[in-house]
């Protein structure tokens, strides 16, 4: 760590300031604390937004899941844990989390894939390589508002250009509700999650690819490895840090989804599509249940939370050595 | 990938009833006033102006905070640093939709419903853990000996950061810049909290009310989607470095 601001016993003497000798102890202890000040001051801003606005809201959630409360005034109908209890035996939550597990598996097992596939594919040289690569990252730039809208309108029933793509090839019964249908509206949901999430996950890819030095690659290729067996082992274990990474966030993504389901079925058809965050604010600012919402939004902090620690505990532990390297400090 | 985008151009240009018998060609003839009309409109450049104020807000707020904390960690040997720092790093995966409740809650209390800080301040404050990690990597990377001599020339901290820090990091400034302009165009929850009345609206709210509104009238729709998404796509052609560049750092940092 490079600091001259403030002399302390690891930095060695002090160049920067030209000290009047070594003064007596309690002159150096105002300094220090003068030091000590100086550096906490540049981050009082910060800790003020902070605070203020993610730190107390979250606190508050936690607190307001133990009452029965509709929103108004303070929350004073204590109930203990009777929200989680309910929780755990709602169905519609219920149906969130295995919703949720659906998605994680789907993207592990079909999104990142496919990303890592055309990574892998587009960090050749191959003509109107950047051109590809800014017409698969585009989706990625539009919100989720936006993307909603458009798909709706495409998957719309019959007359959306879906349909009738299927039925131009000949494929009429094919489609049909789409959004509309409880079993057909997850996967139709899938489909547009990955056509604009899996260029970001290529984009990380290939950022990791590039990293992967040509020379191990040529090694492999001169010891007659062919191009599976390139791939296999040397590309796979090279890149695994940046795959731990984007799986990181595809599944906190999985676990935060909102904006498109809210935008593209609200959650339905009869909750067939709703997520934790959709149905945490149904709860909260349809029904004003904003204890049992609350209750809700603890529950996906909790879920959060745990799978975060637990995959940097076992997962990303390795990658976060060196890196990061303050993580193993005070606190964590 | 592309084909969704190219259907929603094409299909602004046609009418409606054109759309239904003629859904995949090319519009026959081409209707251009599905577009003009929006362009005339002033509700849509309300939209817009509105979502670039506050980006440009958030983005200040954010941008401002983030490097002074971000000095402060990555310059300065201090007693409940590490602390503090996996505070914020924790705050990396809250999910924004768990404090959604109580912010709203918090925001009504404070009288910020239906004013733009209210979406400006959380915004910048949920952008702190990212920023302030991705700048706190940038300021480790400049040299002690900078920090030295500027010392010695009689620089004090507030000095060292202001004139020569921020200036030798403009790159990494532009980068989380980029992040947060992206992130406050796109963000959709906290807008739809906050603003009740039209006049702040941004523009995934404008999409989603229009598109009720003329739920009918596809092609209308399908030209309004195209055009509030030329903004966000123009910025991404003219910024794409920063931006790649960033969530990459970002997301390896993190």
């Amino acid at each position: 760590m490079t600091s001259t601001f403030l002399p302390d016993k690891r930095s060695g003497p002090d160049v920067g300031v030209p000290s009047p000798a070594a003064g007596p102890a309690r002159g150096r202890t105002r300094r220090r604390a003068v030091h000590w000040l100086t550096a906490v001051g540049f981050q009082v801003p910060a800790l003020v937004l902070f605070g203020t606005l993610v730190l107390l809201p979250m606190l508050f959630a936690l607190y307001a899941s133990f009452f029965r409360w509709g929103g108004f005034g303070m929350p004073d109908d204590y109930i203990g844990g009777d929200n989680f209890t309910r929780l755990f035996q709602d169905p519609v939550f219920l149906g969130d989390l295995w919703r949720c597990l659906l998605l994680v598996g789907l993207s592990l097992l079909l999104q990142l894939p496919f990303a890592l596939a055309l990574a892998v594919a587009l960090n050749q040289r191959i003509r109107g390589r950047a051109v590809y690569r800014m017409l698969f990252f585009a989706p990625y730039i539009l919100s989720e508002a936006i993307t909603g809208v458009l798909f709706s309108m495409i998957f719309a029933p019959d007359d959306g250009l879906a349909d009738h793509v299927l039925g131009a090839i000949g494929l009429d019964g094919v489609g049909g509700q789409w959004f509309a249908d409880p079993s057909t509206v997850m996967a139709t949901l899938f489909l547009v999650m990955t056509w604009k999430y899996f260029g970001f996950h290529m984009m990380l890819y290939l950022a990791g690819l590039q990293s992967i030095p040509a020379e191990l690659t040529e090694a492999a290729l001169i010891d007659g490895a062919g191009p599976w067996q390139r791939f296999r082992n040397v590309t796979l274990p090279l890149l695994a840090p940046t795959l731990r990474i984007s799986v990181f966030l595809s599944v906190i993504g999985s676990i935060q989804l909102f904006d498109l389901v809210w935008v593209v079925t609200a959650g339905g058809p009869d909750h067939h599509s709703e997520t934790m965050a959709v149905t945490m604010f149904q709860y909260g600012f349809k029904r004003y249940q904003v204890g049992y919402a609350s209750a809700i939004s603890v529950a996906m902090f909790g879920i959060s939370l745990v799978f975060a620690l637990a995959y940097q505990r076992f997962v990303l532990r390795r990658d976060l050595q060196g890196a990061t390297t303050t993580m193993r400090g005070g606190g964590s | 990938m592309g084909v969704p985008l190219v259907y929603a151009v094409l299909s602004g240009f046609k009418s409606t009833d054109q759309l239904s018998r003629n859904p995949i060609g090319l519009p026959d003839p081409w209707i251009t006033s599905n577009y003009t009309d929006i362009l005339g409109s002033g509700s849509f450049w309300q939209l817009v102006g509105s979502s670039t104020l506050i980006a440009a807000g958030t983005t200040a707020v954010v941008v401002a905070v983030s490097a002074l904390a971000a000095f402060s960690f990555a310059r300065f040997a201090f007693r409940g640093r590490e602390m503090l720092f996996t505070l914020f790093t924790m705050g990396l995966m809250f999910p924004f939709a768990v404090a959604a409740l109580p912010l709203f809650l918090l925001l009504r209390s404070m009288g910020l419903l239906d004013n733009p800080l209210g979406v400006i301040l959380p915004q910048a404050a949920f952008g702190l853990p990212m920023t302030i990690v991705i700048l706190r990597g940038f300021f480790r990377e400049i040299p002690a000996e900078l920090e030295e001599a500027a010392t010695l020339d009689g620089c004090g901290p507030l000095g060292f950061f202001w004139r020569i820090l921020l200036p030798m990091a403009r790159p990494a400034l532009g980068t989380v810049s980029v992040l947060a302009v992206v992130g406050s165009w796109n963000n959709f929850l906290l807008p739809l909290l906050v603003f009740n009345e039209p006049t702040w609206w941004t523009i995934p709210i404008g999409v989603q009310q229009f598109q009720g509104q003329y739920s009918a009238e596809y092609a209308r729709v399908f030209a309004y989607l195209v055009l509030a998404m030329v903004p966000a796509l123009a910025f991404y052609a003219v910024a794409e470095r920063q931006l790649v560049g960033g969530l990459t750092a970002g997301a390896t940092k993190g």
